[in-house]
């Protein structure tokens, strides 16, 4: 039920987007977070949760090291 | 990741010999997940993953759906849901059955879509089945916020909504044996990964917030099982990792948390098989009462099967091939309870993935 999709936004309308998932076209709902043509962003139940990011990834960097450390 | 990070992971999590971990998946879609890619078929007899009570509609009480049902039996009135929750049963039957028999329920893809409903049938009244996690609250919040904004009077809500940290409090508190948590991916989306510290630092368990891509996850699964050998030999106290920074920061989205304590507020919920927890739910605020259908006096919750074990699966005291029902009385062509209707539901996962740990 908390199954959400990674898409790319095509195009900004008043209240909601249009998001591209592979090829197929679906409006979401925009307004929780800013968005700009050209974003990546991760869509539930028709909404825009959030905007995907190139995070930090600290902790995922820490554990690698961890695992190289591992005899 | 690369190859060789991948093998020694593997090579780890089958070689393990130590005493045995538990850790809980507690959302549904890392069932679904780790299901679909096997990864408990990489772990050592030693490792455990354990499915939690993190599938929305397994754990609505059957009085929710019973109160469903009354209600689209009501004259000029539909009850609008996703497609998840339409095949529950309820003490007798479930709002598919009731729909046979001509009750008025709906489908839909997202809630904002029972506004164009709603306006095409201005005489009617439209009931949303409102439940969920953090994930989905903030999009019944936009839908209020359309509702308002527009003045649609004609829709409301039959609110079933629960909150994480209660939950897990509750596991931690009650002897459940779990010694780490692969925490939800999207519910951090929202809260942001910083929801679980409380709980990593007052019951001393690792959190690891998970992506649901084979190697993310597998990732994450990695790092607790690993985290929880680090407490236990060498002292390094548990905390909250996250595997999942392309999606989730410590903080989370700060305008869908707004939006969520503008219009709810905490209230105890019943989960199904567990009873009432305290704090462990939203409802509408006093303010948005017009828009509520009733949600306050759910609190039944009787099974349609009394040998269902749905309540002990939830709790990950039994596995769902340990429930005498399981694939002979109980499938997905016919559930008993709400695990094996849910894709996300560990009884459903375990039968269509052949999975049996």
């Amino acid at each position: 039920m908390c199954v959400a999709i990674p898409g790319k936004v095509i195009e900004i309308y008043e209240k909601d987007a249009l998001v591209d998932f592979s090829g197929n076209r679906v409006r979401a709902i925009a307004g929780l977070v800013p968005v700009s043509v050209g974003d990546y962003v991760l869509v539930h139940a028709g909404c825009i949760l959030q905007k995907l990011s190139v995070g930090e990834a600290q902790d995922m960097i820490r554990l690698f090291e961890e695992i190289e450390e591992e005899a | 990741m690369t190859d060789h990070q991948i093998t020694k992971i593997k090579t780890w999590l089958a070689a393990y010999d130590g005493p045995d971990i538990s850790i809980m998946e507690v959302c549904g879609s890392h069932t679904a997940a780790i299901s679909k890619y096997g990864i408990s078929g990489l772990l050592s007899d030693k490792l455990h993953l354990i499915s939690g009570p993190g599938c929305p509609v397994c754990v609505t009480p059957t009085g929710y759906i019973d109160r469903l049902i009354a209600l689209s039996l009501e004259k000029d009135t539909t009850v609008v849901t996703f497609g998840d929750l339409i095949r529950v049963p309820g003490q007798r039957k479930s709002l598919a059955e009731a729909k046979g028999e001509g009750a008025s329920v709906e489908m839909v893809y997202a809630p904002t879509d029972i506004v164009r409903l709603a306006k095409e049938h201005p005489q009617s009244r439209f009931v949303f089945a409102a439940v969920g996690f953090e994930t989905t609250a903030p999009v019944y919040a936009m839908l209020l916020e359309q509702l308002v904004a527009e003045q649609v009077s004609n829709v409301q809500l039959l609110t079933a909504l629960k909150t994480m940290p209660p939950v897990i409090s509750w596991l931690c508190e009650h002897g459940s044996g779990i010694d780490g948590f692969l925490a939800p991916g999207h519910v951090a989306a929202v809260t942001g990964a910083d929801l679980f510290v409380p709980l990593a630092e007052k019951y001393r368990v690792p959190f690891g917030v998970a992506g649901f891509g084979a190697e993310e996850l597998l990732l994450a699964v990695y790092g607790v099982f690993y985290a929880v050998v680090q407490y236990r030999d060498r002292g390094v106290v548990p905390s909250v990792k996250n595997y999942y920074p392309s999606v989730v920061c410590a903080q989370g989205n700060q305008r869908a948390k707004e939006l969520v304590e503008k219009y709810f507020e905490p209230c105890d919920a019943l989960w199904r098989g567990i009873g009432v927890i305290e704090g462990s739910g939203r409802r509408l605020r006093a303010e948005y009462a017009c828009f509520d259908a009733g949600s306050d006096q759910l609190m039944e919750d009787h099974k349609k099967n009394p040998a269902c074990c749905c309540d002990r699966v939830l709790l990950g005291r039994v596995l769902p091939g340990e429930c005498p029902l399981f694939e002979s009385v109980c499938t997905p062509m016919n559930p008993q309870g709400a695990c094996m209707v849910s894709e996300e539901g560990s009884c459903h996962q375990y039968l269509m993935y052949h999975r049996e740990r």
